[in-house]
């Protein structure tokens, strides 16, 4: 369906979909609405800051100012070496290794195999296409926590359970890429892939030289998120990650959480490390995210 | 269904798009057919055996589901993660609501608050955990710094009390995803055409006869997938707990996944935590079953 003027039952927004304000007119708020939306958008800010804010600070302080009465807002003095200290008192550099090979090995499968199985699913009319995609779509509902005893046990009897392998494996076929791509992939007009036909490219040919170099945002969305997810994973690493060494970010930081339990300061200097991959990516791709968030959950 | 409504084309282009479209979803199907749908499949299978690691599975029939009819731990889990269910889903829904109503005016900094808000969901489960234990530190944390300093003199234990901790654990859910379904509302709110509020107001309507007749009618897809989401997301909640309280003090945190965990990872009897693992999935695609047909009947 195109774009055309608005009806109130069925509007799809164009996938470039931009989020904040639009340019429409909109009767301006009057002056104590608008105080009253500042107060709240403030308020509210703080209160999603706030937990990040402690984390920062914390991870400056020394052990004995973190819980102090009154609260010191500041760190005073400012304990830089925290920073250093951390590397010496844990295996951060085998987790972060750990976790970022995972990522970005999940991430490459995911993109690939998603955005490839997307074009059969949107652009390839064959009988059973449909049932198929039905599966793929079901599986949301089905939370993961629900078959990670028989995929546990799968995964033993190949003797992937306790390599990095097994992580790779279960995040990097997931329903979400092969979902995301298709409803990209449907914003696109059939009028191209078709006059392509016409001159002759093959299907291959048609998603490598037409689908994928227009689908580069989708494909940023769908990499970032992904990166992030398996970055943050903490479950399949506990589930199937038992030996010190194949220990990721999120299981390292754990594991030394409640083995230095009273170390206030060092436990926030090793959050704030595991956030800060996450958050330079996220602020640097953050327009790609919301898209891909937007896309996947509008439509659904 | 596509495929049909076509004037019936050549069997040979049926069988070359067939093999076309297969060969692109290949790739993805055969991981995510190995790893989410056989595990999903041999599920019922493992809930009807007594297997643990050691022995063979041996068929029980309906044993496993006899013995959690009368397993306490088993109740307790399941009235836990109603609980967190029945507080979540509101709470988080209002907020994201509410903030994203506000994101949609006019304001300055809306774009600063709207990455702010995301913030959260892209940390980790573990560096927030971690965080938020100390936050709710009951002696020296912040959160009851503040109870006290607006006056209340014995402020709650949190997750150090059997009566608190849940209330401190759905206090973080909402706080870690009100900012993902603020955007799917933002995202929402944005397709309900600008003219619809003109004319409501041209009629007299207030504010609050704006907000019943035009936004929430407007934002009746998003509403049914949030909710969809937010339910599943409730049911399964898992990592939030297992890093914050473990579950306790006692039982009082105890969910149902934890104990899926519990029972199969940490004592070894796959057979009947694959039976408790069949009533987690039974909840989540009957609950995800029932909203569809009751959005089904509401559209018609």
């Amino acid at each position: 369906m195109t774009n055309h003027s608005a009806t109130a039952t069925d509007v799809r927004p164009p996938a470039g979909l931009t989020l904040p304000g639009r340019p429409t007119a909109r009767r301006r708020p009057t002056r104590a609405w608008r105080v009253a939306g500042y107060a709240a958008l403030v308020l509210a800010a703080a209160a999603l800051l706030l937990p990040f804010y402690w984390m920062v600070v914390s991870s400056l302080k020394t052990n004995n100012d973190v819980f102090t009465i009154p609260i010191k807002w500041l760190p005073d003095p400012v304990v830089w070496r925290n920073y250093a200290d951390i590397w010496q008192r844990s295996d951060m550099t085998t987790w972060l290794g750990n976790t970022l090979l995972l990522s970005v090995a999940v991430t490459t499968l995911q993109v690939l195999t998603g955005s490839f199985a997307a074009y059969g699913f949107a652009r390839v009319r064959f009988p059973g296409r449909d049932v198929l995609f039905l599966a793929y779509v079901g599986t949301i509902a089905v939370p993961w926590q629900s078959y990670m005893i028989p995929q546990f046990v799968l995964m033993s009897k190949l003797h992937l359970s306790n390599t990095l392998w097994s992580i790779v494996a279960i995040q990097a076929f997931g329903a979400f890429g092969v979902f995301l791509m298709k409803q990209f992939y449907e914003t696109i007009p059939e009028e191209l892939s078709e006059s392509a036909r016409v001159d002759g490219l093959t299907e291959f040919g048609i998603y490598r030289r037409i689908m994928l170099p227009l689908s580069r945002p989708a494909l940023a969305s769908l990499a970032l998120i992904t990166f992030v997810t398996t970055w943050n994973d903490y479950l399949g690493p506990l589930i199937y990650l038992r030996s010190p060494e194949l220990r990721t970010i999120q299981l390292g930081l754990n594991t030394f959480v409640s083995q230095y339990n009273a170390e206030y300061a060092l436990i926030m200097t090793g959050s704030v490390l595991s956030v800060l991959p996450v958050a330079v990516i996220f602020l640097l791709g953050q327009r790609y995210f919301v898209e891909g968030i937007a896309t996947t959950g509008l439509k659904g | 269904m596509a495929t049909l409504s076509r004037p019936r084309p050549r069997r040979s282009l049926v069988w070359r798009n067939t093999v076309a479209g297969w060969s692109f979803i290949l790739p993805n199907f055969a991981g995510f057919a190995a790893l989410t749908l056989v595990p999903v499949v041999a599920l019922f299978y493992l809930a009807f055996t007594n297997w643990n690691v050691f022995g063979v599975a041996e068929w029980t029939g309906t044993a496993n589901f006899r013995r959690m009819w009368n397993d306490a731990s088993f109740w307790t889990a399941l009235k836990n993660t109603v609980y967190y269910t029945v507080f979540h889903i509101p709470l988080t829904m209002a907020a994201a609501l509410g903030l994203a109503l506000l994101l949609n005016r006019k304001l300055r900094g809306v774009a600063f608050f709207r990455t702010v808000a995301f913030f959260p969901y892209i940390t980790s489960i573990v560096a927030i955990a971690v965080v938020w234990n100390q936050l709710f530190s009951p002696e020296y944390g912040p959160v009851n710094a503040f109870l006290r300093w607006v006056g209340i003199d014995n402020p709650p234990g949190w997750t150090t009390s059997a009566d608190w901790s849940m209330p401190a654990v759905i206090l973080v859910g909402t706080w870690r995803y009100m900012g993902y379904y603020m955007l799917l509302f933002l995202a929402g709110l944005q397709t309900i055409p600008a003219q619809l509020y003109e004319a409501a107001q041209i009629d007299g309507a207030t504010p609050w006869q704006r907000f019943v007749n035009v936004t929430l009618p407007g934002l009746r897809h998003t509403t049914f997938f949030v909710t969809v989401m937010l339910t599943i997301e409730s049911f399964k909640v898992f990592d939030l707990i297992l890093v914050m309280t473990q579950g306790g003090p006692g039982q009082s945190t105890l969910v149902l996944s934890q104990y899926v965990y519990q029972k199969g990872f940490v004592e070894n009897q796959f057979g009947y935590a694959s039976a408790v693992s069949i009533v987690l999935f039974a909840i989540c695609f009957g609950v995800t079953l029932v909203q569809f047909l009751v959005n089904r009947r509401v559209e018609r």
